[in-house]
C-alpha cells in the first residue's frame, strides 16, 4: 500500500519539470507537450486525493480535464500550423505580437 | 511490492519527463511523453481508477500524441533550437525558479504527510459513470459543446487561405 502523499510528491516533481520545460524551450510544440505534462501531474494529484478521501469527484474532474486538454491540443496545434504557414519557422521568441 | 512498483514507475515518469524537456529533437520528446503518459496510466490503475487508466491510454497516448507526432512531422522542426539563444539569461534563471517551485510544492506535500486518511473504496467505472450522469451532468454536456467548438475552430484555422 503506497501512501497518497507519494503520488502527490511525484505530481509536484512532474509539474515542476513541466514548468521548467515551458520556460527553457523555444519550440512551441515542445512547450505544448510540457503543458500536457503539467496537466497530467495535476490529474495524478486529483486521482490521488480522490483515492485518499474515498470518493469519485476527483476522477470525474480528471475526465473533464482530459476533454479540455484534447480540445486545447487540437486548437493549439492548428494555430501553430497556421503560424508556420505564414512565417515558415517556429520559435516562440519570434512570436511577440498577436498578429502576423 | 506495490511500493517497489510505485518507485519504478515514478523513476520512469520522472526520467521521461526530463527527457522531454532536455532532448533537442521534438520527436524524441513526443516519444518520451508517451512513456510518461503510459506510466501515469499504470499509476492510475494502482490508485483504483481503472476507467481513467483506459481513458488515459486511449485519449492521451492514442489520440493526442498521434496529433502531436503528426504536427511534428508536418512542421519538421528540430533546426529551430540550434542558433544562438537570444534570451539565455532568462533561461538560466529557469532552473533555480523551477527548483524553488519544487521546494514550495514539496513543502505543501510534506506538510500534509501526517494527515489522517479517510478510508473507503472509491468505486469502479460504473460508479464513476453514474456520478458523471447525475451530479456532473451539466458539465458533461458542456464538454460536448466545448469539443464541438474546438472542432469547428480547428476546421476554420486549418482552411487554406484562412
Amino acid at each position: 500500500m503506497v501512501p497518497e502523499s507519494y503520488y502527490t510528491a511525484l505530481s509536484a516533481v512532474l509539474f515542476s519539470i513541466g514548468v521548467v520545460g515551458v520556460v527553457i524551450r523555444r519550440n512551441p510544440l515542445v512547450i505544448f507537450m510540457s503543458i500536457e505534462l503539467m496537466l497530467n501531474a495535476a490529474n495524478l494529484a486529483l486521482v490521488a486525493f480522490g483515492h485518499r478521501f474515498g470518493n469519485l469527484d476527483g476522477q470525474a474532474l480528471v475526465l473533464f480535464v482530459m476533454a479540455v486538454a484534447a480540445a486545447e491540443v487540437a486548437v493549439g496545434l492548428a494555430i501553430i500550423v497556421a503560424i508556420f504557414r505564414v512565417r515558415r519557422r517556429l520559435s516562440v521568441d519570434d512570436l511577440s505580437l498577436m498578429r502576423w | 511490492m506495490a511500493r517497489a512498483a510505485f518507485f519504478v514507475l515514478a523513476a520512469l515518469a520522472t526520467g521521461s519527463a526530463l527527457g522531454l524537456i532536455l532532448k533537442k529533437n521534438a520527436i524524441h520528446g513526443a516519444l518520451f511523453l508517451v512513456v510518461n503518459l503510459g506510466s501515469i496510466a499504470v499509476l492510475y490503475l494502482m490508485l483504483g481508477a481503472e476507467f481513467l487508466a483506459a481513458a488515459q491510454v486511449i485519449v492521451y497516448a492514442g489520440a493526442i500524441m498521434v496529433l502531436f507526432v503528426f504536427a511534428i512531422m508536418v512542421l519538421i522542426p528540430g533546426k529551430e533550437e540550434t542558433g544562438p539563444d537570444p534570451r539565455r539569461a532568462y533561461r538560466l534563471l529557469a532552473l533555480p525558479l523551477g527548483a524553488a517551485l519544487l521546494l514550495l510544492l514539496g513543502g505543501v506535500v510534506a506538510g500534509r504527510l501526517g494527515a489522517p486518511a479517510a478510508a473507503g473504496a472509491a468505486g469502479d467505472a460504473g460508479a464513476l459513470g453514474r456520478l458523471l450522469f447525475t451530479r456532473y451532468l451539466f458539465p458533461f454536456e458542456v464538454t460536448s459543446v466545448l469539443l464541438l467548438a474546438a472542432m469547428v475552430g480547428v476546421l476554420l484555422l486549418a482552411r487554406r487561405g484562412a
